[in-house]
């Protein structure tokens, strides 16, 4: 009999479910051995991006790892939801130090592995945005310079959740937090600021860096295992939407992951020594407004005059990736 | 072995002898020579196994030191001055996880003005950080404290800050006698941590805290270096048991039969103030010292003790404390409570300022005819204070004060006293 393949419609995604995937491509968290890393029973609020983001990531690493894994973590959300003295959510051996020091504090633990001879046992350090990008920073990029055997993973959600949403260095522009305001001439945060972290990782030479969103967590898995699969720095940096910060429906999370996505706002590519080696391509490209409209940090720009320069320079920046990482088939 | 080496050096090789696997290092005036030489034995082999590394900041080298230590590595860093003040945040974040990190302190003022030279501002300013503190008085005690600390930080997983006097001792070449590896590996356990984090058996270290408990985990932190009062002693027997000498404890008294006037102070002032006493003590002055190893956990007893008979006592420190003066003399009062001694604070060798023994003839006299100030700044050069005080009487837009005051002093090229 002849062996007829089967054709999905919706060919390129994981959305036609882990039953009819190959086993190896099949979810982490589809497989009973699953670690649960960050149990449930957490106080992450409902929709939180960061704590799926996390779950994910380090039950992903811990496959890839078995289960040899330690992690240290920054101050921030994801440390306070998880770790509420006498309860603990980790189910791995975990460290949370300072707000700035993560990167740091996980170099100690490798060379403290390195010099016990336990090379098996590995080492991830995690941190929110704040953490990473603006107070953890300094140790971020020692960590990258000396090449210490650390994957840090970054959980963008863009701003300062856990003090009330002030702003950070991965704010957006435009965008209302409690420190850029909606009001005046100019509201929400200004234009032309800010950092890109995955950017200035790739310019460590550091051996692998990537972006990934919580709207595609086979992504995410992968990238994690395949990090794992190097030695030395590497750098995940995870987009993930946050419901109370943003403005935004606890259901939208993955929506909103998706569309950042999808207009090209946040590129998801690979990178290994300094060089990107695999972009996610965009499907359908779809304009920034579709994006920014069900988030009320953006709802100033769409008043009763909706600020058409501004959305206009937000989707200037969305076709800047677009081009610059060559996210559209030619086709497209 | 005995050797004619520098202090920094002596430090290094007790390190060394330490066995440490994890050492980080951040470059800082004086405790550079430390690190260097410590680096210099990981890179031959001859200590290994050992992981240095350098890192970007003190912010990360005590950030490291708390990652390495909590993954069960004997751990060691030192610092200086602004670079202790550049990590203090992780600093009691050490103390409160309980890691028993050792740590050089290689005493050096803190700016502004900046200035590189000697005394003990750093070291002071992070006296309730939960470390233990113990203060050298010669590069001997440097060495052999620092021996005496890892002991003393694991037994009781405790971080342990052992304060030298910068460039005074870390760059003086003395004699030193440095033990044989043997002897060390006796004195000195493998280290076992209390708490590790090991995929093996997984726990959360650094959980967050709410008023229901943290009373009980800062009481527990307090209790636990309140024990070390009876530990310090107590190692400083068993060491000179094991090498034969004294060195630590918590504090030591010198010429203090039937003193009427007791100096008190901590490092290596303590050697001018023991000859300055000497000549006195030949004159029939009944005067006597009080060296203070130990200042974190403070030995309230026995300094009462050993002050409990005099008249009165004098403090001698090379802090400040803005707004009140001396910051030993206001623990040596606690210490004194309720006894009726008058005492006096001299502050003294501030950024480095010579403390000559003519100096301290002055003040001693005046002291035990009663006349000194309540709190004495040693050597004060009162007309460049008064001419500052003029100018900023006289004129709005004065200028920098540390400006105004070289302005005023001309070429100073090396002159220190």
């Amino acid at each position: 009999m002849a062996f007829q393949p089967v054709k999905f419609y919706q060919t390129g995604t994981f959305t036609v479910g882990n039953r009819l995937l190959d086993e190896q491509q099949r979810s982490v968290q589809a497989q009973e051995e699953r670690s649960n890393s960050l149990n449930s029973g957490h106080r992450a609020c409902q929709g939180c991006g960061e704590a799926l983001g996390a779950r994910y990531a380090i039950d992903a690493a811990m496959h890839a790892t078995g289960n040899q894994l330690i992690a240290a973590n920054a101050t921030g959300c994801l440390e306070v939801f998880s770790t509420p003295y006498p309860e603990s959510s980790w189910q791995i051996p975990w460290i949370h130090s300072l707000f700035g020091n993560a990167a740091a504090v996980a170099s100690g633990i490798a060379a403290a592995l390195r010099v016990k001879g336990r090379g098996e046992v590995r080492v991830i350090a995690q941190g929110g945005d704040g953490g990473t990008t603006d107070i953890g920073f300094g140790c971020l990029s020692g960590m990258f310079e000396r090449n210490d055997d650390v994957l840090y993973i970054c959980y963008d959600n863009e701003a300062y959740m856990n003090t009330g949403v002030q702003r950070s260095s991965a704010t957006p522009p435009a965008a209302r937090t409690a420190t850029t305001m909606a009001v005046g001439a100019q509201p929400g945060n200004v234009f032309g600021q800010g950092k890109n972290v995955p950017a200035i990782a790739m310019a460590h030479d550091i051996p692998y860096v990537a972006t990934a969103t919580v709207a595609e967590l086979h992504d995410l898995e992968y990238k994690v295992k395949k990090a794992m699969g190097f030695h030395g720095a590497r750098y995940i940096h995870v987009f993930v939407p946050c419901p109370l910060g943003w403005g935004a429906a606890s259901q939208d999370t993955i929506k909103l992951a998706r569309l950042a996505k999808e207009t090209g706002l946040f590129p998801v590519f690979e990178a290994e020594h300094g060089e990107v080696t695999s972009v996610s391509k965009i499907r359908r490209p779809i304009p920034v407004e579709e994006y920014l409209r069900p988030q009320k940090r953006f709802a100033h720009l769409f008043g009763q005059e909706p600020a058409a320069e501004v959305i206009a320079r937000l989707q200037t920046i969305a076709d800047r990736n677009i081009k610059k990482f060559g996210l559209l088939d030619a086709a497209a | 072995m005995l050797k004619q080496i520098e202090g920094s050096h002596g430090v290094a090789e007790a390190v060394a002898l330490a066995r440490p696997e994890v050492i980080c290092a951040y470059p800082i005036s004086p405790q550079t020579h430390i690190v260097e030489a410590l680096g210099e034995m990981v890179k031959t082999g001859a200590l290994s196994p050992c992981e240095f590394i350098n890192v970007e900041s003190e912010f990360a080298a005590m950030s490291v030191a708390i990652g390495a230590s909590a993954a069960g590595a004997r751990t060691y860093t030192a610092t200086a001055s602004q670079g202790l003040l550049f990590m203090v945040e992780a600093v009691y974040n050490a103390a409160g996880l309980g890691l028993p990190i050792v740590m050089t302190v290689a005493n050096r003022a803190i700016g502004a003005p900046i200035n590189i030279w000697n005394d003990h501002t750093d070291a002071m300013s992070q006296r309730d950080c939960g470390w233990i503190q113990l203060f050298a008085e010669t590069n001997q005690e440097a060495l052999d404290l620092h021996i005496q600390a890892f002991r003393l930080a694991e037994e009781l997983s405790l971080p342990v800050m052992v304060c030298m006097d910068g460039f005074i001792l870390t760059h003086a070449y003395e004699r030193m006698d440095v033990p044989e590896q043997a002897l060390v590996d006796a004195y000195l356990p493998p280290y076992e941590p209390r708490q590790v984090l090991d995929p093996r058996e997984p726990v959360s270290i650094g959980a967050m805290v709410g008023p229901e408990a943290f009373t009980e985990v800062r009481y527990l932190a307090h209790a636990k270096q309140m024990s070390a009062i009876e530990r310090i002693p107590q190692l400083a027997q068993e060491f000179r048991a094991v090498f034969g000498r004294d060195s630590g404890g918590l504090v030591r008294g010198y010429r203090l039969e039937d003193a009427e006037t007791v100096v008190v102070a901590l490092g290596s002032v303590l050697g001018t103030i023991k000859d300055t006493v000497d000549e006195l003590r030949d004159r029939g002055v009944k005067i006597g010292v009080l060296g203070i190893t130990s200042f974190r956990p403070f030995p309230l007893a026995a300094v009462r003790a050993a002050l409990a008979g005099a008249k009165r006592f004098v403090v001698l420190e090379k802090s400040l404390a803005v707004g009140i003066g001396g910051i030993v003399a206001t623990n040596v009062r606690l210490a004194l409570d309720g006894l009726a001694l008058k005492g006096y604070t001299i502050v003294a060798g501030l950024g480095g300022r010579a403390i000559t023994r003519a100096s301290l003839h002055r003040v001693f006299g005046e002291a035990i005819a009663d006349r000194l100030e309540a709190v004495h700044f040693l050597d004060l050069q009162r007309e460049r204070v008064a001419r500052v005080l003029e100018r900023e009487e006289a004129v709005r837009r004065s200028g920098p004060i540390a400006e105004g005051i070289l302005k005023d002093l001309g070429t100073v090229a090396s002159r220190i006293g």
